[in-house]
C-alpha cells in the first residue's frame, strides 16, 4: 500500500522534468514520457483498486504519510497525507485512467506544436494536482490542491495563448472559479473553528456522529436564525459548485473550450469539474447528519443546473459547446442526487447513485470529447454546419460517438442506463417534483446529443473519402467504448455507499419505462428532424421565436454577468475606489511631498554661506529666547 | 581698588563685548573676525573676575572659569587659524564675502 505514495510523486516528477527539459526534447518524447509515467500510475491505481476491494473487505479507512504540516496549537494542525478508502481510490482510478487515455490520445493530436513539452507538463500538473486532490487528508490540503487544479486547468485552457478568446476564456474560468473558491475558504474556515479540526476523518467523526446534536461536543452557534455550521458548509458548496460549474457559477465551463480538445476530455469533462461533487462526497455524512438544509439546496441548484444547461444544449451548433453544455447538465444530475437524500428519511441511495454517476460519466464524456477532437481534426472547424455524412469517413469514431450517445442518453444495456435510472429511482423515492424535472432533462439530453450526432454523421450524404483515423486516436477510443459499454454492469453499490452497510442497486421495470420511453421518444423526434436535413427545425424555431432566442443566447448569463462586473461593480465599487485611491490616498502623500518642496524652495535662501549672516540668526535667536525668559521668569531674579 | 565701582567695571565689559560683535558683523577679514571674537570672550572674562571679588571675596570660581576660558580660546584660536590658512590656500583670500561658496 505504502506503493500509493508514488501515484502522487511520478506525475510531480514528469511535471517538474518536462517543464525544465520539456524543450529540448525533439518530436514526441515529451508525450511518450508523459504517458508512460500516467500508465505507470493508472497501473498502481488498479493494483489499488483489486488490493482494495477484492484482496481486504474494501470498506477500511487507511491513513498514509500523515505527517504534520503546520501546526497551530494542540487541537489544531493542517496535516498533509494520504486518505485511502473507497471515495478516494474510485476517483484515483477514474483520473489516472482517463489521464492515461488522453496522454495517449494527445501524443499524436498535439504533434507539430510548439509547446509540445509544456503541453505534457501541464497535463501532469494537472493529473498530480486531481489526485492530490482526491487523495487528501485534511480539508486544508483539499484546498491546496484544489487551487493547484484551478491554475492548471487556467494554464491549459490558454494554451493557445496567442488567440485572445483562449486568454479570455482562462482568464474568466479563473476568475469566476477564485470567485467560489472564497467561500470554500471562508467555510473551511468556519468549519475549523466549530469544529476544532481540519483533519477529514475526526471531522465527519465529531460533527456526523449520532448524539453530535444531543451532546453538545459541538457548540451551535446561531447567526440570524441559521447555525454557523449550516452557513460554513454552504460556503464549501458554492466552493464545490464554482469548480463543478454549477448554476450560477456555470459561465466559465462552455468558454474554456478554448482549450485543446483533449484538455476538454480530460479536465473539463471526466475530471476536474467532478471535484465539487467529490468534495460534497467527502463531507456527504456532515451534510446529511448535521445540515440537511443545505442539502436541499444542493439539489435544487442541481436539477436547475440540469435542466437550463440540457435547454441550452438544445441550440448550440459548436459541438465542443454542445458538449460543455451536456457536461454541467449531468453534474447537475450528480449534485441533485447527492441533495436528495436529505428528502428521503434516511436513504442515502442518492449518495452511491451519483458517485456511480460520476464513473460512467467520466468515461463516455471523455470518449465523446475525444471522438469530437476526431472530428474537429479531420473538418478544421468547430462547427455543426461544417460537419455532416461523415458516417464511412470516420467510421470508428462514428461507431464509439454513437455508444456514448447512447450511453449518455440512458439506453440500456449501455452503463449510463444504469447510473441514470439509480439516480432517478433514488429521486422518485425522495422528491417528485425533482423526478419529473429530471425525467425532462433526461429526454433533453437524449434529444441534443442525438441531434449532435445526426447533424455530424448524417444530415448530408454520405462523403466517401476516407479520412485518416491515427491509431492513437482509435486506441482511446476503443478503450473507452468497451468502459462505456462494460461499466454499468459493476455492482457499484458493493463498492461505494455511505458507512459499512452495502447498498443493493434495484431497477424496478415500471421506474425504468419512464425515462427510456422519453429518451427513445427523443431519439424518435431527432431522427425526424434531422437526420436528413429537413425544415422541421426552423418552423419550430420559428413557433418559439423568442424563447429560442433567449436558449441560443444561452440565457443571457454571459450578458447578465458582463453587467454586474462591468456596470455594477466596476462603475458603482471600483471607479470610486479607484478615485479614492489616485485622489485621497496619493493626493495626501503628494501634497506632503510638494508642501515640503516648496516649502524648502522658500527657505533655502537662508543658507548664504555668508558666515555673518548665520551668526546674525543666532543672535537674533538667543535675544528673543532671553528676552522670553526674562519676561517669564525675570522677577525672580530680581526679587 | 575701593575707588572703582563694579558698576563702571560692568560698563566696561559690557562695552567690550558690543564692541565685538559689532567687529565680528563688520569687519570682512577673517583675522579680525577672529579678534572681535576674542574682545567677547575677554569681555565675559573681566565679568567672572570682577563679581568673584566683589561678591564673593573669599571664594575662587570665578578666577579658576576665566583660566578655563583663557585655555579653550587659546585651543580655539589655533583651530580658527588653521581654517583660516587653509581657506587662504583654496581662495588666496581672507576675504569673508570671498569664501561663500557653502550654500544652497
Amino acid at each position: 500500500m505504502n506503493l500509493s505514495i508514488l501515484v502522487l510523486i511520478l506525475p510531480f516528477l514528469t511535471f517538474v522534468g518536462l517543464a525544465f527539459f520539456g524543450k529540448r526534447l525533439s518530436g514526441i518524447t515529451a508525450g511518450i514520457i508523459g504517458s508512460i509515467s500516467t500508465g505507470i500510475i493508472s497501473l498502481i491505481a488498479a493494483f489499488i483498486a483489486f488490493n482494495y476491494w477484492v484482496m481486504s473487505d474494501g470498506k477500511s479507512t487507511m491513513i498514509l504519510f500523515n505527517f504534520p504540516w503546520l501546526t497551530f496549537n494542540e487541537h489544531l494542525a493542517i496535516n498533509m497525507g494520504l486518505l485511502l478508502d473507497s471515495l478516494s481510490i474510485m476517483m484515483v482510478a477514474v483520473v489516472t485512467f482517463v489521464s492515461f487515455m488522453v496522454h495517449l490520445y494527445s501524443i499524436e493530436y498535439l504533434k507539430g506544436e510548439e509547446r509540445y513539452g509544456s503541453y505534457f507538463a501541464y497535463l501532469s500538473l494537472f493529473t498530480f494536482s486531481m489526485l492530490g486532490l482526491v487523495l487528501s487528508v485534511n480539508i486544508f490540503q483539499i484546498y491546496v490542491f484544489w487551487e493547484l487544479v484551478g491554475v492548471s486547468s487556467f494554464l491549459l485552457i490558454g494554451f493557445y495563448y496567442q488567440r485572445p478568446s483562449a486568454v479570455a476564456a482562462a482568464k474568466k474560468a479563473f476568475i469566476v472559479t477564485r470567485f467560489a473558491d472564497l467561500g470554500f475558504l471562508v467555510g473551511i474556515l468556519i468549519l475549523s473553528f466549530e469544529a476544532k479540526t481540519l483533519d477529514i476523518p475526526m471531522l465527519i467523526e465529531r460533527l456526523s456522529s449520532p448524539d453530535t446534536l444531543t451532546s453538545g461536543n459541538i457548540k451551535m452557534h446561531m447567526v440570524g436564525g441559521l447555525s454557523v455550521i449550516s452557513i460554513a458548509m454552504f460556503l464549501i458548496f458554492i466552493g464545490g459548485a464554482g469548480k463543478s460549474a454549477m448554476f450560477p457559477l456555470h459561465i466559465w465551463l462552455p468558454d474554456a473550450m478554448e482549450g485543446p480538445t483533449p484538455v476538454s476530455a480530460l479536465i473539463h469533462a471526466a475530471t476536474m469539474v467532478v471535484a465539487g461533487v467529490y468534495l460534497v462526497a467527502r463531507l456527504f455524512p456532515v451534510y446529511f447528519v448535521l445540515t440537511p438544509e443545505v442539502l436541499h439546496i444542493i439539489s435544487w441548484v442541481g436539477i436547475i443546473s440540469a435542466l437550463l444547461a440540457a435547454l441550452i444544449a438544445c441550440t448550440q451548433t459548436d459541438i465542443k459547446r454542445v458538449l460543455a453544455y451536456s457536461t454541467i447538465s449531468q453534474i447537475g444530475y450528480m449534485m441533485f442526487s447527492l441533495g436528495i437524500t436529505a428528502y428521503s428519511h434516511g436513504e442515502t441511495l442518492g449518495y452511491t447513485a451519483s458517485l456511480f454517476h460520476l464513473f460512467t460519466h467520466a468515461f463516455f464524456k471523455a470518449l465523446l470529447f475525444l471522438a469530437a477532437g476526431v472530428i474537429i481534426h479531420a473538418v478544421h472547424s468547430n462547427e455543426v454546419a461544417q460537419m455532416g455524412g461523415l458516417r464511412k469517413s470516420l467510421p470508428t469514431t462514428h461507431i464509439a460517438f454513437l455508444l456514448a450517445t447512447l450511453a449518455i442518453s440512458g439506453i440500456p444495456p449501455l452503463s449510463g442506463f444504469f447510473s441514470k435510472e439509480a439516480i432517478l429511482t433514488a429521486t422518485h423515492h425522495a422528491n417528485p417534483v425533482i423526478f419529473w424535472l429530471a425525467v425532462i432533462g433526461s429526454s433533453l439530453t437524449t434529444f441534443y446529443m442525438f441531434r449532435l450526432y445526426y447533424l455530424i454523421f448524417w444530415n448530408k450524404p454520405a462523403e466517401h473519402h476516407r479520412h485518416h483515423e491515427h491509431a492513437l486516436f482509435s486506441i482511446p477510443l476503443i478503450i473507452l467504448t468497451l468502459g462505456t459499454l462494460l461499466n454499468g454492469f459493476i455492482p457499484f453499490g458493493q463498492f461505494i455507499s455511505v458507512g459499512l452497510e452495502k447498498v443493493q442497486i434495484s431497477f424496478e421495470l415500471g421506474m425504468a419505462a419512464v425515462p427510456v420511453g422519453g429518451s427513445l421518444l427523443a431519439i424518435l423526434l431527432a431522427t425526424l428532424w434531422y437526420a436528413k436535413s429537413t425544415s422541421y427545425p426552423d418552423k419550430f424555431v420559428s413557433l418559439l421565436k423568442n424563447f429560442y432566442r433567449w436558449t441560443y443566447r444561452k440565457f443571457y448569463f454571459d450578458e447578465l454577468y458582463q453587467f454586474v462586473t462591468h456596470k455594477i461593480i466596476f462603475n458603482l465599487i471600483g471607479r470610486p475606489i479607484a478615485w479614492f485611491d489616485r485622489n485621497i490616498v496619493d493626493g495626501t502623500m503628494n501634497a506632503m511631498a510638494w508642501g515640503s518642496m516648496y516649502f524648502s524652495q522658500a527657505i533655502k535662501r537662508i543658507q548664504s554661506g555668508n558666515v555673518q549672516s548665520y551668526t546674525m540668526y543666532f543672535l537674533g535667536g538667543v535675544i528673543i529666547l532671553l528676552s522670553i525668559l526674562l519676561y517669564a521668569y525675570g522677577y525672580n531674579l530680581i526679587n | 581698588m575701593e575707588g572703582i565701582p563694579l558698576l563702571h567695571i560692568l560698563i566696561l565689559s559690557t562695552a567690550l563685548f558690543f564692541i565685538g560683535i559689532y567687529g565680528f558683523f563688520t569687519r570682512r577679514n577673517l583675522i579680525t573676525m577672529l579678534i572681535s571674537i576674542e574682545l567677547i570672550l575677554n569681555s565675559v572674562n573681566i565679568n567672572f573676575v570682577a563679581f568673584n571679588k566683589y561678591l564673593y571675596p573669599q571664594q575662587l570660581e570665578g578666577i579658576f572659569f576665566n583660566i578655563f576660558i583663557i585655555a579653550i580660546a587659546a585651543a580655539e584660536v589655533s583651530l580658527a587659524i588653521a581654517i583660516i590658512i587653509n581657506l587662504y590656500r583654496k581662495f588666496n583670500t581672507i576675504d569673508i564675502e570671498d569664501t561663500n561658496t557653502m550654500k544652497h
